[in-house]
């Protein structure tokens, strides 16, 4: 497996070489965000584990997220998975076999990336809503 | 003459060499069917939660309401994320060696964050 690479053959051309596309950024954004997801999953489990042990911990974990360090990480995590949820919803779209004319497949990924951000701006504005600092 | 080599029977289960099939591909699209539709129920519980004190969250949390649905999207969420890291770690990783690992250790990563979240879910939401 490992002598396939060995030899110094010239590369197919990789992403570097082309001019960034819409629906190539998207692609891979999904794998980035669905990476990041995949660790954030850590603060999930800390913050359940931390409600399960009591108030004193929850206090400085939730000490810790209110932050602005912890909220920098919290307002990407959002992103990240509202982003990747659309992607998502893009893929099953996709799945069906409908919706690979060029100008759809452009319109799709304008909308997971305007969507995403979009979503997370307001479910923040509702966020400092509810907390009531708004 | 059929000079193709593949029994009848391997024919009949289209499975392929690595006897999988299409599961990888089906299993990534039904956890991520499950981790949409319960995500809904977990972002506006979530939302409804910041900066709330412990007592609001922990009752919050033990309404099976909350309980069953969070746990759901957990198991589905944590499955889906396992199927996905796999497909990365094949991508991008070629040594054998270190490719059996990181398989090994995403396994592993994912049974211990279902276990820590579940765990503490039911510890919440069964009591004490």
């Amino acid at each position: 497996m490992r002598e396939t690479h060995a030899a110094h053959r010239p590369l197919s051309p990789h992403l570097q070489i082309y001019r960034p596309l819409i629906n190539m950024v998207m692609s891979i954004l999904h794998r980035m965000t669905g990476a990041a997801l995949y660790v954030g999953t850590l603060l999930l489990a800390w913050w359940l584990i931390s409600v399960s042990a009591g108030p004193h911990y929850f206090d400085y974990v939730n000490g810790f997220l209110a932050s602005w360090p912890g909220r920098l990480v919290l307002f990407f995590y959002t992103w990240a998975f509202l982003h990747h949820m659309l992607g998502g919803i893009r893929h099953f779209i996709w799945d069906t076999g409908a919706g690979f004319e060029i100008r759809t497949v452009n319109l799709l990924c304008w909308l997971t990336i305007v969507g995403s951000l979009g979503l997370t701006l307001l479910f923040w504005t509702i966020g400092y809503m509810v907390m009531g600092k708004l | 003459m059929d000079m193709n080599m593949r029994t009848p029977l391997a024919k009949v289960h289209g499975l392929g060499s690595a006897r999988e099939g299409s599961d990888h591909f089906w299993w990534q699209r039904v956890t991520a069917g499950v981790t949409l539709v319960f995500s809904l129920v977990v972002v506006i519980v979530l939302v409804a939660l910041v900066g709330k004190d412990h007592a609001t969250v922990h009752a919050a949390i033990a309404s099976p309401f909350v309980s069953v649905p969070l746990l759901v999207f957990i198991v589905a969420g944590v499955s889906h994320m396992r199927l996905g890291m796999q497909v990365i770690i094949e991508d991008y990783v070629h040594t054998m060696g270190l490719k059996m690992i990181g398989l090994l250790a995403n396994n592993f990563f994912a049974i211990f964050i279902v276990l820590a979240c579940v765990f503490a879910v039911l510890k919440v939401a069964i009591g004490t």
